[in-house]
C-alpha cells in the first residue's frame, strides 16, 4: 500500500513560497481525509446496522412465534422426559420341558414421592405406614420433610397396596410401571432358576437383571431383544421336579438329615431332568446370602452343584471298570480282599472291620463294597491311568452346566498323587466332587460308555460324546450294580416294576479343623433304571442323616439315601414314561371239561 | 454588527433544554421503556407475592420496592437522555472506573447471598451488583475508543478495549458469572463490528467459537448435560423450564386470568428470570407479544436511528448499548420457550430487582441520548455535493 503523506508536498511548498503557514494546510488536508474516511466507515456501519436491526427483529419474530406455537399447543400431563437410553425391560420366560412356565414378567408399579408436592406430609407418612407395616410413620415423615424433592418409596406394589395407596389421594405419590420378574411355581426349581432383581432403575422402567442360578448365568439369553418372544425352554420336567422335590424333603425329614440333594439325569442327552437341593428357598424372595457361618448351610447354597463332597463308595465302580476296560480282570476275576490291608503306614479297613476275603469276585467287591478289593484293583491300575480315567469322566474340572454357580464348584483334588492317594481314590476318599459331577459319570455307564456333559437346557438329539468305556463293559457295569440292589448293600432299592441299579456311598464328613467325624456322614446312592437298558440316573445325596427307625442309629447309605431313592423312582419312573415289567404268576391252568 | 463594535454581554442563542430535550427524544422508544415498567409493575402484583410470603412480608412488599427503585431508574434514565454525549461520555469512563474497581474489589467484600457467586455488595436495604453498571459505561468507553482509533494518528483504541474486555469476562469469570461475561464479550463485539470488524476475521472467530463449543460438549460433562437438556425434545416437568413452558402452555392466547396462574408459586425465580412465564400464564399469549413488540420497537428503532448518525461514537455507542439491552431481553425470553439453554438473565425493566432496575435506567438512558435527532451535516453535503 502506498501511504499518503499528511502534508500534500505540492501545496506546501508554494505556501512556503508564499510565506504561509503549512500547518493550515496540513490540517485542512487532514480533515478532508477524515471526512472521506468516515463517509466510507458511515456506509459501511449503515449497513451493518441495518444488519443487526434486522437479525434482531428475526430473533424477537421467532421468540413471539415460539410464544404463539407454545401457546396454542394444550398443556400435557407432565411427564418426565426419558432422559438418555431407555432401559430394555423385556426378559424372556422361562419354562420347563414340555413348555410350562417357570418364569415370567408382571406388570406392576413401584412408589416414589415428590415430597416437595405433597399436601400433607404428616398425614401421608401416618398413610402409608398403616398400609405398609414395615414402614415407620415418623422416619417416613422426617424423610418426606428434609427438603428432597424425590425418593423411592417401594419397588414394587401388589394391586392391593397400589389400590390403597391411590386413596390416599396425595399428589406427591407417584406410581412407575415396572416389569417385574414372577416364578409362579414358587420354589420349585429354586436353585435352578436362582433369582432376579432390578439392576437399571428409572422412574419409567428397570432393568431386570438375574442374580443367581440360570438366571444370571444366561442373563444375556434372557435379555436378548431378537429372542425375546421365545421362551427359555429348560431341560426339567415340572411334574418330575415337584415329585423329586417332595420326596426328597420327606425323606430329608425322616432320615433327619439337615441338607439334601437329588439329581434326576438322562444319560443319553446329559439333560438334567431334576434337579433339587433342600433346604430351599423362594426365588420371588430371595433371602440375603448369610454373613456369619458356613455358607453351604444357606437355604441358596445348591448342594447338587455347589456342594463339593466325598462321595465315598460310589467311586468304586470306576475302578472295577477301569480295571475291565484294560483287561486286567473280569466280572468274575477272584481278587485279594484280605481286610485289614496294610499299606506302608496306612491301613486299610472294610466297612465295620468285617473282613470279607480272602478273596472276593470282582462283582463281590462292589457288591459288598469292599475297600481292599477296590484297592487291589486301583494298584493294578495305577495312579496314573486313574487319574486319566476320572479325568475323562470329567472328575478334574468344574461341570460345564449353565448355572453361574456351576464353574465356582471345583473339584477338590489332592495336590499330589501317591499310591496311597490312588488308593484311597478308588472308594471315594480323598478327593471331593459334587453330586452333578458323579451324575455325569454313572451316565456314562448307563448309556454303554459315553462321556456325557450334564446340561439344563433341553436337548433334542443325544450329546455326541467320547467314548470313555467299551459297552460290553458297561454293560458289565451295570450288571454289578444291579446286583448292588438285589444282593447287596442297596436292598432297600428294589422298586416293584422297575429294575433299579446302583451304588451306595457313606462317606464320613471332613472337619474344618482336619481330620473326620465318627457320627456326621454324607449318604450319597447314585442309581441308574430301568437296569435292563440304563436311561436315567438317580443321585441322592444326604447330609448328617441318621435313620432311627431301628433299634440302633444307622447311618449307612443302604439305610438312609437308598429308602429316598427308591421312593423317588417309584413315583418318577411312571411319569417318565417307563412301562413296569410286571411279572406274571403261573399261568392259570387249563382244565378240559367235557360236558 | 452592533454587539461586535459596541461590545454588549453575549449571549448564546441556544433552545431551552427540556423543549429541545422532548423535540429529539425518540418518543416512541422511550414510551415503550415506560410501557414496560409498567408492565413490569403489574406482573410484580403477581409474581412477587409468592416471595413477599415465604419471607413473611406484606404481599405486595416487593411491587412498592419496586415502584420506588424503578421511579428512581426512570428518572436517572430521563436525566441522562438529557445530556450531551460528550457529557454522557465523561460520566460514563468514570462510572467506568469505579464499577471495575468495585468488581476487582467484590472478592473482598461482596456476598453471595447463598447462591455460590459472589456477585454483589450489600448495604442492608439494598444490594448492588456493580457489572450491571459496568455494562453500559464499558459499552460508552468502548465506542469511543474504537471510534478514536478510526482518526488517523488516533490511540490504538481497539487493542486498548479489547484488553479491557478481557479483564472484565476475567474478574467476571472468577464469580463465577458466564452470563454477564457473554454480555460484555458480545457489546464488544457489536461495537467492533459497526467499527468495521473485517469480515474474515469475523468469520475466523464465528469457526473458532464453533470448534470451542464442540470441544467443551466433549470434555464438560456439565456442560454437555446442559445442551442434551436443551435438545431433548421432552422437558421434565420438575425443572423450572418445565414449569415456564407448561405455564406458557397453560395461559393459551388470552391467559387464565389475572391472579389465577400457578406457575408463580412453583418457581422460585419466577418474579425475576421467569416472570414472562407469569406474564403469559396470567395474561396469554396477548401481553407477551406486546412485551417483545416494545423491545423490538426500542432496539430496532435505535439501530435505525442510529444509521442516520454521522458522529463515529454516538453511533458506536448507540449500538452497542441497544444491542446489549436488546439481547439480554432475548436471552431471558428465549429460555423461557426453550430457544435458548438454561441460562439466569433478567427481563430489563419488567423483572423486579432494584440495582438491575436503575443500571437498565442508565443503559436506556444513554441509549436514548445517542438517538436523539441532531443536525447531520445533510446541508453540507447539499453544499459540498459529495457523496453520502
Amino acid at each position: 500500500m502506498i501511504r499518503t503523506p499528511l502534508r500534500p508536498l505540492a501545496r506546501i511548498l508554494s505556501a512556503r513560497a508564499k510565506g504561509e503557514n503549512p500547518d493550515a494546510i496540513e490540517r485542512e488536508n487532514l480533515r478532508l481525509r477524515h471526512e472521506a474516511m468516515r463517509d466510507k466507515a458511515r456506509t459501511r456501519a449503515e449497513l451493518r446496522l441495518l444488519l443487526l436491526g434486522l437479525a434482531f427483529f428475526m430473533a424477537y419474530g421467532v421468540i413471539g412465534a415460539r410464544m404463539g406455537l407454545l401457546a396454542a399447543s394444550e398443556p400435557m400431563e407432565p411427564r418426565a422426559a426419558a432422559s438418555g437410553a431407555q432401559i430394555l425391560s423385556q426378559r424372556a420366560d422361562i419354562a420347563d420341558r414340555n413348555g410350562r412356565i417357570l418364569a415370567t414378567n408382571m406388570l406392576t408399579h413401584s412408589l416414589y414421592a415428590h415430597p416437595r408436592d405433597m399436601v400433607d406430609p404428616a398425614r401421608v407418612a401416618r398413610e402409608l405406614a398403616a398400609i405398609f407395616p414395615d414402614m415407620d410413620a415418623a422416619a417416613l415423615e422426617r424423610r418426606f420433610t428434609d427438603g428432597r424433592s424425590f425418593m423411592w418409596i417401594r419397588k414394587v406394589l401388589s394391586p392391593e397396596q397400589m389400590q390403597k395407596v391411590h386413596e390416599i389421594g396425595d399428589p406427591g405419590l407417584l406410581f412407575g410401571p415396572r416389569e417385574m420378574r414372577v416364578y409362579p411355581n414358587g420354589d420349585l426349581a429354586a436353585h435352578v432358576l436362582g433369582g432376579a432383581s432390578f439392576g437399571a432403575e428409572g422412574v419409567h422402567s428397570a432393568e431386570v437383571i438375574g442374580t443367581a442360578g440360570i438366571e444370571k448365568a444366561l442373563d444375556a439369553r434372557l435379555r436378548d431383544p431378537a429372542q425375546a418372544g421365545e421362551p427359555l425352554m429348560l431341560s426339567i420336567d415340572m411334574t418330575i421336579q415337584a415329585a423329586v422335590e417332595e420326596i426328597l424333603g420327606a425323606g430329608m425329614q425322616m432320615m433327619n438329615a439337615k441338607g439334601a440333594a437329588a439329581i434326576l439325569m438322562d444319560s443319553r442327552t446329559g439333560e438334567i431332568l431334576s434337579l433339587a437341593s433342600l433346604p430351599d428357598f423362594d426365588p420371588n424372595d430371595r433371602p440375603n446370602p448369610l454373613v456369619k457361618g458356613d455358607p453351604g448351610d444357606s437355604p441358596l447354597f445348591n448342594r447338587a452343584v455347589q456342594g463339593v463332597y466325598e462321595l465315598g463308595s460310589t467311586f468304586k465302580i470306576f475302578a472295577t471298570a477301569q480295571a475291565m476296560e484294560l483287561g486286567l480282570v473280569n466280572a468274575d476275576t477272584m481278587v485279594d480282599a484280605n481286610a485289614p490291608m496294610q499299606w506302608g503306614k496306612h491301613r486299610i479297613k472294610e466297612f465295620q472291620n468285617k473282613n470279607y476275603g480272602p478273596l472276593l469276585s470282582v462283582t463281590d467287591v462292589i457288591v459288598k463294597s469292599s475297600n481292599v478289593g477296590t484297592a487291589r484293583l486301583a494298584l493294578q491300575i495305577g495312579g496314573l491311568r486313574q487319574q486319566a480315567f476320572l479325568k475323562s469322566l470329567g472328575f478334574f474340572d468344574p461341570t460345564p452346566l449353565e448355572l453361574v454357580e456351576a464353574p465356582g464348584a471345583k473339584p477338590l483334588l489332592p495336590p499330589k498323587w501317591p499310591e496311597i492317594v490312588t488308593i484311597t481314590t478308588s472308594y471315594g476318599h480323598g478327593m471331593s466332587a459334587s453330586p452333578m459331577h458323579l451324575a455325569a459319570a454313572y451316565a456314562t455307564i448307563a448309556n454303554g460308555g459315553i462321556a456325557v456333559k450334564p446340561t439344563l437346557l433341553k436337548r433334542d438329539t443325544p450329546a455326541e460324546g467320547v467314548r470313555v468305556l467299551s459297552e460290553p463293559v458297561a454293560r458289565a457295569s451295570v450288571d454289578m450294580l444291579r446286583q448292588v440292589v438285589t444282593r447287596g448293600t442297596a436292598s432297600m432299592a428294589e422298586v416293584e416294576g422297575y429294575a433299579v441299579a446302583g451304588k451306595t456311598g457313606t462317606a464320613d464328613k471332613p472337619k474344618r479343623t482336619g481330620g473326620y467325624y465318627k457320627d456326621k456322614v454324607i449318604n450319597t446312592f447314585a442309581a441308574m433304571f430301568p437296569a435292563d437298558d440304563p436311561r436315567y440316573v438317580l443321585i441322592v445325596t444326604l447330609d448328617e442323616p441318621v435313620n432311627t427307625m431301628g433299634t440302633e442309629p444307622r447311618r449307612t447309605a443302604g439305610w438312609t439315601a437308598v429308602p429316598v431313592a427308591a421312593e423317588i423312582i417309584r413315583r418318577s419312573a411312571p411319569l417318565l414314561g417307563l412301562r413296569p415289567v410286571i411279572e406274571l404268576g403261573p399261568p392259570d391252568g387249563i382244565t378240559a371239561v367235557r360236558n | 454588527m452592533t454587539e461586535m463594535v459596541y461590545g454588549s454581554a453575549p449571549v448564546r442563542v441556544t433552545e431551552p433544554v427540556l423543549p429541545k430535550w422532548w423535540r429529539t427524544i425518540d418518543k416512541w422508544s422511550m414510551t415503550a421503556v415506560l410501557v414496560l415498567f409498567g408492565i413490569g409493575l403489574l406482573l410484580g402484583l403477581a409474581a412477587s407475592v409468592p416471595l413477599a410470603e415465604r419471607n413473611g412480608l406484606d404481599p405486595f412488599f416487593y411491587v412498592q420496592r419496586q415502584a420506588i427503585f424503578g421511579g428512581l431508574g426512570i428518572a436517572t434514565m430521563i436525566g441522562v437522555s438529557m445530556m450531551p454525549p460528550g457529557m454522557v461520555r465523561r460520566i460514563a469512563v468514570l462510572g467506568f472506573m469505579g464499577a471495575l474497581l468495585s468488581l476487582a474489589l467484590l472478592p473482598f467484600i461482596g456476598t453471595d447471598f447463598g447462591k455460590g457467586a459472589v456477585r454483589w455488595f450489600s448495604f442492608g436495604f439494598a444490594s448492588v451488583q456493580p457489572s450491571e453498571f459496568l455494562k453500559p459505561c464499558f459499552i460508552i468507553l468502548t465506542a469511543w475508543l474504537m471510534a478514536a482509533a478510526q482518526d488517523l494518528n488516533g490511540p490504538p483504541g481497539r487493542m486498548i478495549s479489547f484488553g479491557l474486555a478481557v479483564t472484565i469476562v476475567l474478574l467476571l469469570a472468577i464469580q463465577p458469572d458466564f452470563g454477564q461475561a457473554a454480555l460484555v464479550l458480545f457489546g464488544w463485539g457489536v461495537v467492533y463490528f459497526v467499527a468495521g470488524a473485517p469480515m474474515t476475521l469475523i468469520l475466523v472467530i464465528l469457526g473458532l467459537v464453533g470448534v470451542a463449543s464442540v470441544f467443551a460438549y466433549n470434555t464438560s460433562e456439565h456442560f454437555a448435560r446442559r445442551i442434551d437438556g436443551f435438545l431433548s425434545p421432552e422437558v421434565d416437568p420438575r425443572t423450572q423450564l418445565g414449569y415456564a413452558t407448561n405455564a406458557i402452555q397453560e395461559g393459551g392466547f388470552f391467559g387464565v386470568g389475572v391472579g389465577e396462574g400457578q406457575v408463580k408459586w412453583s418457581l422460585p425465580d419466577a418474579h425475576t428470570d421467569f416472570i414472562i412465564a407469569v406474564a403469559a400464564e396470567e395474561y396469554g399469549l396477548v401481553l407477551v407479544l406486546c412485551i417483545i413488540a416494545l423491545y423490538a420497537t426500542i432496539v430496532v428503532r435505535s439501530l435505525l436511528r442510529l444509521m442516520r448518525e454521522r458522529d463515529p461514537f454516538i453511533r458506536l455507542a448507540g449500538a452497542g448499548l441497544a444491542c446489549i439491552f436488546g439481547v439480554q431481553a432475548m436471552i431471558n425470553m428465549g429460555v423461557a420457550v426453550r430457544l435458548l439453554p438454561a441460562k439466569g438473565m433478567t427481563l430489563p425493566f419488567v423483572s423486579y430487582g432494584g440495582s438491575s432496575v436503575i443500571a437498565a435506567g442508565i443503559t436506556v438512558g444513554a441509549l436514548l441520548a445517542m438517538t436523539r435527532s441532531r443536525p447531520q451535516g445533510e446541508i453540507g453535503d447539499i453544499f459540498a455535493r459529495r457523496g453520502r
